[in-house]
């Protein structure tokens, strides 16, 4: 598989990074390169292997007791905003 | 007969699914241990987990995984006893990961079924295609500031139950009866409080349309619709628009929409306008969510009685109608209050006071079952001062009123005021001797064969004993009178 | 002797024996830094007031003859690890701004247990990388130097400055993370000892996310045991962390001193490949002989898979990656690009606040994980992890433990193999397997190549061992006796 510039916009869109075409260009030619290289994959028989999802193998999700614990600490939460208002985050306006 | 909106091409049937997102009653978030509560100040029921800060993890409450199960048992639905959490990734504003942790490829109950009454009285099965858990985003508010949204976090990582019917609906009617029929199994189980003026019960309607015969057509998904009403003005104004845009020779886009209450339109939301490409993948944060058998059969021995099992005993068991039985059904306080109120009575007079003029009290003082103007155990005496013959009806109504002003009980009402019908043949032949003495013309008129005057004789017997007369007498004692 | 030549363990016991206390200690090593990180630019942010009010009350413990584990000794914390009030930045700008208003798990137990934080080392930005070339605050110089080049060289990464810390005599030890190889190839390149503990053993909570089911964190110090002592205040079960495993933490230290006797020792066969430098090669068999000396029995294996555990790592971190990066938006904390709408905010703030590497890795995630790759990419390399896995399961219940070399080569210079991602991917292809299993793995200084520069081995072990591990890693130090010295330190 290898990706043209439409794609590595469509990419970099999805990711909300903005690229330069000069970008658009030299990341594109990097990504095809490991992509490339990624192909080696498809040499490896993988039938009936079940794929692993996580780091951990065997264990089970534990739960926690339904009790608050937390919140209640608004300054911490917006102390490293970058803009705020009062007790608000904000964002240029949004349209729905 | 099946419900259809005639367009100038023809009749049009209309194929509605609906996504319920309802939120788990639970102290504490899915995945922190910050409050729920509804109507807190701005993002004071944030953790750093739910604002989503360099290296915070999520832990699973367990509370929340309990009431999901629940859940699903009270909709007769599959427990899938291995589930999974996943990541659904996309920027928003209100999204403070940039993903929502959900559970997409292995949710925690599979199929299930729920059972939906209809005015006529009939009844349908309606699939649900599975539920399972994920977080809340929070809010984003902007009509706060000309150039501004302002972001209050406190709903993030609150519990929500996403719960997904088959395209099994066919109308708005259904829809609505779907919509109620849930929120009362929720509440049942105590799962969620089905406040959908508060949203912690939200709907997001698919709806197309399709000629009679035909397959599905696309469809369009009209976003967190928060009521009863509005879910089935939703869907008949976003389906008028999709047999619009067929039969103008264009095509529906599958699109997310909006609903305006105010202009009773749909409309498309231009925020979400970006392709939608989710790159779920399991939360590696997480590990794979195991239950124990065991622990689902406790669960299920321990829920309450369901309305579908409600409603059909007070069938059987107080012979109600069907449609009676589901109204008293519908809430689990009125379920509460009319047993009490029938027991040792005549269920079926108990269901006519309980849904006629106790209702219709409850209405018109703005009170609910939940806290009553009377008691069902007053109600209950006043019943019974009817079935002993203390009372008749037409006194009854006045003494319900009385009870709803004084608080005062039916008995002591009646001796206070006198109520006690007369059944003393004496004073009822005096009345009717004083009565017929006052009209001899109509007595006349009366045997001259004009039988319907007869009403008329009960009448002023009854109002000169001011009402109290055991209406039986009176008319046996008229009778022999008049041969 | 200079205070900052001495071990931790010996400094440990200098401090308890009153021999010198830990704002001297402390004062030491904050002089070093003065003069050296200007060369070395090890530290992003040196915390010298707060560490010697930190040694002051260590002194004070001390002398009521109470102490932890690491009372009164001096580290360096990896800028991955989130610190109260200190800012944290992860190697990139688009944290510049950010001062977490919490302590990391594991940072917070080093503190429960005395330890003196000097400052915050630099590191590849976000730990992508094995150079340090991708820091937004700066390369940092590997304190040896090739015999007669006095070219700077790269001290590894992403753990980099931790690593550049510990062997420039900066910090008795430092905090590290390793996602596919971060602690034990800066451990090579700078001739010190690190470990990677078994996935689950290190609580991950407060350590800026990378590749959340490969991150670990571990230890780098200049012994095989300090890296013990280090390991059993930072490892523990930790609540927060569902991941964190709930077992309990040995004495690490005291594993070192089991000598190899009767351990069946593998070599995985798949290793020798990948053209090695015959140097490497021979460290290599030399480190096998050392053992074999001490007793152990060194075994033919063969782990099939591993060869294609590097690409595996760059599905699966990246995948990983362009999740756990979604975060920076600049919305509730970092730095913040304007832009007319949110979107543009957006692609402004994290366009100008990433790097070129981590644009790439979050490219790649991005694109591995997007409608209709998922299968192709993310899916099969998840299943080639597993069988990755169970080539080491199958073989580990063959042998104790497996040595291996650490890197392909020894340090590189700065601007050195830049021009493509590929050959500077490469450095990790020994170390990678362990992340891709969860295993634990050390890396040892056990020579020094025809130019003067460290080479390191590799101890693999079975999950929760770290016990062997440690027991073989120190047995190589003990027969290699390694005792030579960077050419750039403070004292020279
Ligand atoms: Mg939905
Ligand atoms: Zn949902």
């Amino acid at each position: 598989m290898s990706l043209d510039p439409a794609t590595v916009r469509r990419i970099a869109r999805l990711a909300r990074i903005r690229l330069d075409d000069g970008q658009v260009e030299q990341i594109g030619a990097e990504l095809n390169s490991i992509l490339g290289w990624i192909e080696q994959l498809n040499e490896v028989n993988v039938d009936g292997v079940t794929p692993m999802a996580g780091g951990t193998h065997g264990m089970a999700q534990r739960l926690r007791a339904d009790l608050v614990t937390d919140g209640g600490i608004a300054e911490q939460v917006l102390a490293n905003a970058p803009d705020r208002e009062g007790a608000f985050y904000t964002v240029p306006k949004v349209v729905e | 007969m099946t419900y259809a909106i005639e367009g100038s091409s023809g009749a049009w049937e209309v194929v509605i699914g609906l996504e319920v997102h309802a939120q788990i009653i639970s102290q504490s978030k899915l995945f922190s241990g910050a409050a729920t509560g509804f109507g807190a100040s701005p993002n004071s029921q944030v953790s750093f987990v739910d604002a989503g800060f360099p290296g915070m993890l999520p832990v699973v409450n367990g509370e929340c995984i309990r009431q999901a199960v629940r859940t699903g048992l009270g909709l007769n639905a599959q427990i899938n006893l291995r589930s999974r959490f996943d990541r659904k990734n996309y920027f928003y504003a209100d999204l403070p990961n940039g993903y929502q942790i959900s559970q997409y490829e292995q949710p925690i109950v599979g199929t299930g079924v729920i059972e939906i009454e209809l005015a006529d009285g009939s009844t349908r099965q309606i699939g649900v295609t599975r539920l399972h858990v994920e977080q809340d985003a929070g809010k984003s508010l902007h009509d706060q500031d000309p150039s501004r949204s302002f972001i209050d976090l406190n709903r993030a990582g609150v519990a929500l139950m996403e719960i997904v019917s088959e395209p099994d609906l066919r109308s708005p009617e259904e829809a609505g009866a779907y919509v109620r029929k849930l929120r009362s199994i929720l509440r049942y189980l105590g799962t969620c409080d089905g406040n959908m003026e508060e949203g912690s019960l939200r709907a997001d309607v698919n709806v197309s349309v399709r000629k009679p015969g035909e397959g599905y057509r696309t469809r369009c998904e009209v976003k967190n619709v928060n009521s009863v009403r509005f879910v089935m003005q939703a869907i008949e104004a976003e389906a008028l628009r999709q047999i619009q845009v067929w039969e103008g020779g264009g095509t529906v886009e599958q699109e997310t929409r909006l609903f305006d209450p105010n202009k009773g339109e749909t409309r498309s939301m231009r925020s979400k306008e970006d392709a939608h490409d989710y790159r779920y993948f399991p939360d590696p944060d997480l590990l794979p969510l195991v239950l124990e058998q065991g622990w689902v059969d406790e669960l299920r021995a321990a829920l309450p009685e369901l309305p579908d099992a409600k409603r059909a005993r007070f069938i059987t068991e107080y012979g109600l109608s069907p449609y009676d039985a589901a109204v008293l059904v519908a809430e689990q306080a009125t379920a509460v209050f009319y047993e009490t109120l029938a027991r040792g009575r005549d269920a079926k007079q108990a269901a006519n006071w309980l849904t006629g003029d106790y209702f219709a009290a409850l209405n018109r003082l703005g009170h609910s079952i939940e806290d009553p103007p009377v008691s069902a155990e007053a109600l209950g005496g006043l019943l019974d001062l009817i079935a002993d013959a203390t009372i008749n009806g037409k006194i009854a109504k006045e003494v319900f009123e009385a009870m709803l002003e004084s608080g005062e009980s039916a008995a002591a009402i009646v001796d206070a005021r006198g109520l006690r019908q007369v059944t003393d043949s004496g004073a009822i032949d005096a009345a009717v001797e004083a009565v017929l003495a006052a009209n001899a013309d109509k007595v006349a008129e009366y045997k001259s064969g004009k039988d319907k005057l007869f009403g008329f004789f009960v009448g002023q017997v009854m109002k000169a004993m001011a009402g109290k007369g055991n209406p039986a007498l009176v008319n046996d004692v008229l009778r022999g009178r008049l041969q | 002797m200079m205070l900052t030549d001495l071990t931790l363990a010996e400094a440990r016991a200098g401090l308890r024996a009153g021999r010198f206390s830990s704002r001297e200690l402390t004062q030491a090593f904050l002089d070093a830094i003065a003069v050296l990180n200007p060369k070395l630019n090890a530290f992003i942010t040196v915390t010298g007031a707060a560490a010697l009010a930190q040694a002051d009350a260590a002194d004070a413990a001390l002398g009521r003859g109470e102490h932890g584990n690491l009372t009164g000794i001096p580290l360096a914390i990896k800028d991955l690890f989130c610190t109260k009030g200190v800012r944290t930045t992860a190697g990139s700008r688009i944290l510049a701004p950010f001062i977490p208003p919490y302590e990391s798990t594991v940072t917070a137990n080093l503190l429960r247990d005395g330890a003196v934080f000097l400052g915050k080392a630099n590191l590849d930005e976000f730990a992508m990388g094995s150079s340090n070339m991708t820091s937004a605050y700066g390369a940092v110089t590997n304190p040896w130097t090739r015999r007669g080049d006095n070219r700077a060289l790269v001290p590894g990464g992403s753990s980099g400055g931790s690593a550049a810390a510990v062997a420039g005599r900066l910090a008795l030890g430092a905090t590290a993370t390793d996602t596919g190889g971060s602690i034990r190839q800066p451990a090579a390149f700078c001739g010190i000892a690190g470990i990677k503990p078994t996935y689950g053993r290190c609580s991950r909570w407060g350590v800026v996310a990378f590749a959340s089911s490969l991150d670990q964190a571990g230890p780098l110090a200049r012994t095989v045991e300090d890296c013990a002592i280090m390991l059993g205040s930072m490892a523990g079960f930790d609540a927060k962390d569902s991941t964190s495993a709930d077992v309990a933490v040995p004495d690490f230290a005291a594993a070192c001193a089991r000598g190899v006797k009767g351990l069946r020792i593998g070599v995985p066969r798949e290793y020798r490949s990948d053209g090695m430098a015959p140097e490497i090669e021979a460290l290599w068999s030399q480190g096998l002989d050392w053992l074999r000396a001490e007793g152990a029995e060194i075994v033919d294996v063969s782990l099939p898979h591993t060869k294609y555990g590097l690409a595996t790592y760059y599905i699966v971190a990246p995948a990983e990656a362009s999740s756990n990066l979604a975060r920076y938006d600049g919305v509730r904390f970092g730095a913040r690009s304007e832009g007319r709408d949110l979107i543009e905010l957006y692609e402004k703030t994290r366009g100008e606040g990433f790097g070129d590497e981590v644009k790439r890795r979050v490219l790649i995630g991005t694109y591995v994980l997007s409608a209709g790759y998922y299968d192709a990419y993310y899916l099969r390399a998840q299943k080639v992890r597993a069988l990755i896995l169970r080539d080491f399961t199958e073989v580990f219940q063959k042998v104790d433990a497996l040595v291996t070399p650490t890197a392909p080569t020894a340090a590189f210079a700065q601007g050195e193999r830049m021009n493509d991602p590929i050959t500077m991917y490469l450095n990790d292809i020994f170390t990678v397997p362990a992340n891709m299993s969860g295993s634990p793995g050390l890396s040892v200084p056990a020579g020094l190549d025809a130019q003067g520069l460290p080479l390191g081995l590799q101890v693999l072990g079975r999950h929760f061992d770290e016990e062997t591990v440690f027991a073989v890693g120190a047995a190589l130090e003990r027969a290699a006796g390694f005792s030579a010295r960077p050419g750039m330190l403070a004292g020279a």
